[in-house]
């Protein structure tokens, strides 16, 4: 997918001014927040629960070229075929591959961000073969001129019930239907057409158990199933941090991410799957791929933004982000929003991409504390900013001010003179009025606000003269 | 006790009020109070911007200025944090250094902190009369558990009614930098912080930070709200009205 997060401003501004996003912001924040919060208490122990998910993901990491060549191996035995893709180019190139092998028509997708990643739709489409994607979020993105999703489970959370209704309405070529049951009721007639049409299976994968060679898919809609068991052909494109040792390592991680994401206490679907169909079974893909896909990933082991291989993509970072609950998830331009993706973002598409991104946040540290994983992420966004100074990334005029400013606040004399003055203006500025409502020199601060005048002298100013006082008093 | 006292670069210039109450509550616990003429900015701004060079340059001066003291007190949880837990992380690479900013951390309290834990004041001096409403600044709380301790020295004024509002732990939008860089978006998150805070119909917004607190009042102001006072928890403790 190509990158708009150049444009994060512009796009954030779009997104204040959008009362339909806002509404459903807001109306989000208190599903996804409140929610966890009520399901987090079902744990005992829920801190220890996270530790020690950011412990056995740590030590996935450590050994990771290991750990693949294992869920290789097992997955190989089960009939699988385990692919690697180092970009999306071959993500593409694999699928289109492997589509043509088996003269596949049209492909039903579940979630995959992933393909996301790599615009496999496109490719797909160029190749001949139809995709379908089979979640309801992703199939209301995908019937709206394949737009983009805004957040990473819940995709449209951005889009208002009419506009739904609309586009059901024109696609489909049915009358207008308002009520949710009805067009859920209509997407689930047209894409079972689909599933059962469909030679070809994509899913993403939330797991990659090494020690049985599964992968392990956690869904709400059931989509997921349709897709990886009706179709000949399944194939799960997942990211290679995605393995964890064994199927404990996977109860361990499915205490917290059902929990973190939505608030329930598992959710409605959680498929293991396990090689291909054996003669006994009942149903089951006859042919299972695996593309392992590094895309930047690879790069990450032992630098210092590591860590950010923990995530297992439950969205807490973001709904729980002051400033994704502003702006939601369009405004930062690629495949993920919020903390995490202001970290992924620039990690994945180039830091410079995405200059802003790092700094489209308070470092409030809320992403911290609910992480499932625990990813110092406000720590992670900071280096990505020193790092951004040392490559010199940053606008010329920020780096000398910056430069100038500790440059003075290392000479308290000279501070001390700047400070003088600098109180003296902004009174000056306020004309005997509490606060001032424009500001020259920081228009940004008070483009939706005022800036609070100061007292009018200085503190040293001030304790000074009281010291002398004293003394003179002594 | 002997204790020093980091003014902070805001209070200096915006609001000298609360250095001089944080004064009087730290002479109310029997301390006496040292302020180090020199001081100037914890280099938080440069430290949150990416500037490592210049966050450590000021790390040291501050480690320089304040290292002879047995303790340091900040009228401000983001300070504080700045000296306790990021300075020895920016000097990781000097020993020298980093063995000094290691010495002093441990010796750094924010101002309700140490006044609950360390010296436990039990006498506030003001007399401060009517309903406020609390706002718990990001660092303060997620980094040094600051959440009881102002509202333990605030219970001791029995004319102070606190009316919890509702996320009251969220960010107001402040930032640091990010409130000038992304204006827009700051004042927004501010506006649901203000929208909370009134909801209360508390007579004044409390806290223990004055970037949050500037950042509350300027948006309440252009809000319209010309009554709701906005006050540093220190100002609160020792006003007399
Ligand atoms: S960074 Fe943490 S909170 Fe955010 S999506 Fe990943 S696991 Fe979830």
């Amino acid at each position: 997918m190509e990158s708009r997060s150049r444009r994060f401003k512009s796009n954030a501004l779009a997104a204040l001014a959008n009362p339909v996003l806002q509404g459903n912001l807001k109306m989000a924040k208190g599903k996804f927040v409140d929610k966890r919060a009520i399901a987090i208490k079902e744990i005992d122990d829920f801190e220890g629960t996270r530790e020690a998910a950011k412990n056995l993901r740590n030590r996935v990491l450590e050994n990771l070229d290991l750990w693949l060549e294992k869920f290789e191996e097992n997955a190989t035995a089960r009939g699988a075929t385990v692919l690697w893709a180092k970009d999306g180019a071959e993500i593409c190139r694999h699928v289109v591959e492997i589509g043509k092998r088996h003269g596949v028509k049209k492909a039903a997708k579940s979630k995959s961000m992933l393909s996301e990643e790599a615009g496999l739709n496109h490719a797909l489409t160029a190749a001949g073969i139809q995709p379908v994607e089979t979640d309801l979020g992703e199939y209301i993105l995908q019937i709206n001129d394949n737009e983009p999703p805004s957040h990473i489970i819940a995709p449209v959370m951005h889009k208002g019930l009419d506009e739904v209704a609309d586009l059901f309405e024109k696609t489909h070529k049915t009358p207008r239907k308002t009520e949710i049951p009805a067009l859920t009721r209509e997407a689930r007639e047209v894409l079972r057409e689909h599933f059962l049409t469909a030679d070809m299976g994509i899913s993403g994968g939330n797991f990659l158990v090494a020690e049985t060679g599964s992968v392990a898919l956690v869904t709400n809609e059931g989509n997921g199933r349709m897709v990886t068991t009706l179709p000949k052909v399944h194939v799960v494109v997942t990211g290679i941090e995605k393995v964890i040792p064994t199927l404990e390592d996977l109860s361990t991680l499915m205490r917290l991410l059902p929990r973190s994401a939505t608030g329930q206490s598992i959710s409605n679907y959680v498929s293991v799957l396990t090689g291909v169909k054996q003669p006994d079974d009942h149903d089951g893909p006859e042919h299972l791929y695996f593309i392992l896909v590094d895309n930047g990933r690879a790069e990450l082991v032992g630098s210092e933004f590591q860590d950010m291989l923990r995530c297992i993509r439950c969205g807490a970072c973001m709904n729980h982000c002051p400033v994704y609950q502003t702006i939601g998830g369009h405004a930062y331009g690629w495949v993920y929003p919020g903390p995490m993706g202001s970290i992924l973002t620039p990690l994945y598409t180039g830091i410079e991409n995405a200059i802003d991104l790092p700094h489209a946040a308070t470092l409030c540290n809320q992403c911290g504390v609910v992480c499932p994983v625990k990813i110092p992420l406000p720590e992670l966004l900071r280096k990505l900013r020193e790092t951004q100074v040392e490559t010199h990334l940053r606008p010329w005029f920020e780096r000398l001010a910056l430069k100038g400013w500790a440059w003075v606040a290392s000479h308290p004399a000279l501070y001390g003179l700047g400070t003088w003055f600098g109180v003296r203006y902004l009174k000056w500025l306020a004309g005997g009025k509490a606060s001032i409502p424009v500001l020259g020199t920081a228009p940004g601060w008070t483009a939706g606000r005022d800036f609070p005048a100061p007292e009018g002298r200085t503190f040293r100013e001030q304790y000074a003269a009281m010291r002398a006082e004293r003394r003179k008093s002594s | 006790m002997r204790v020093a006292l980091f003014v902070t670069c805001l209070v200096d210039l915006m609001r000298p009020r609360i250095g001089f109450a944080a004064i009087e509550l730290l002479e109310a616990a029997g301390c006496e109070v040292v302020v180090p003429e020199t001081q100037t900015c914890c280099g938080q701004p440069a430290w949150n911007s990416g500037d490592r060079a210049a966050a450590a340059a000021l790390a040291k001066k501050v480690i320089a200025e304040f290292e002879a003291y047995e303790t340091v007190v900040v009228p401000s949880g983001s300070c504080a944090d700045q000296i306790r837990n990021e300075y020895p992380g920016i000097l990781a690479d000097e020993p020298d250094w980093h063995g000094r900013a290691v010495a002093l951390a441990s010796r750094v309290y924010e101002l309700t902190d140490f006044l609950v834990n360390v010296v436990k004041l039990e006498a506030v001096p003001g007399n401060f009369a009517g309903s406020i409403t609390y706002h718990d600044s990001c660092t303060g709380l997620r980094s040094l558990g600051i959440k009881a301790q102002p509202r333990a020295l605030l219970a001791q004024l029995p004319g102070v009614e606190l009316r919890e509002m509702n996320a009251a732990e969220e960010c107001c939008g402040f930032g640091g930098t990010f409130s000038v860089k992304f204006g827009e978006i700051s004042a927004a998150i501010a506006e649901r912080k203000c929208t909370n805070a009134c909801a209360t119909g508390a007579a004044a917004i409390v806290g223990g930070d004055l970037g949050c607190l500037l950042n509350i009042e300027g948006k309440l102001r252009r809000m319209g709200d010309e009554t709701t006072r906005v006050l540093h928890v220190a100002e609160v403790l020792t006003a007399k009205e």
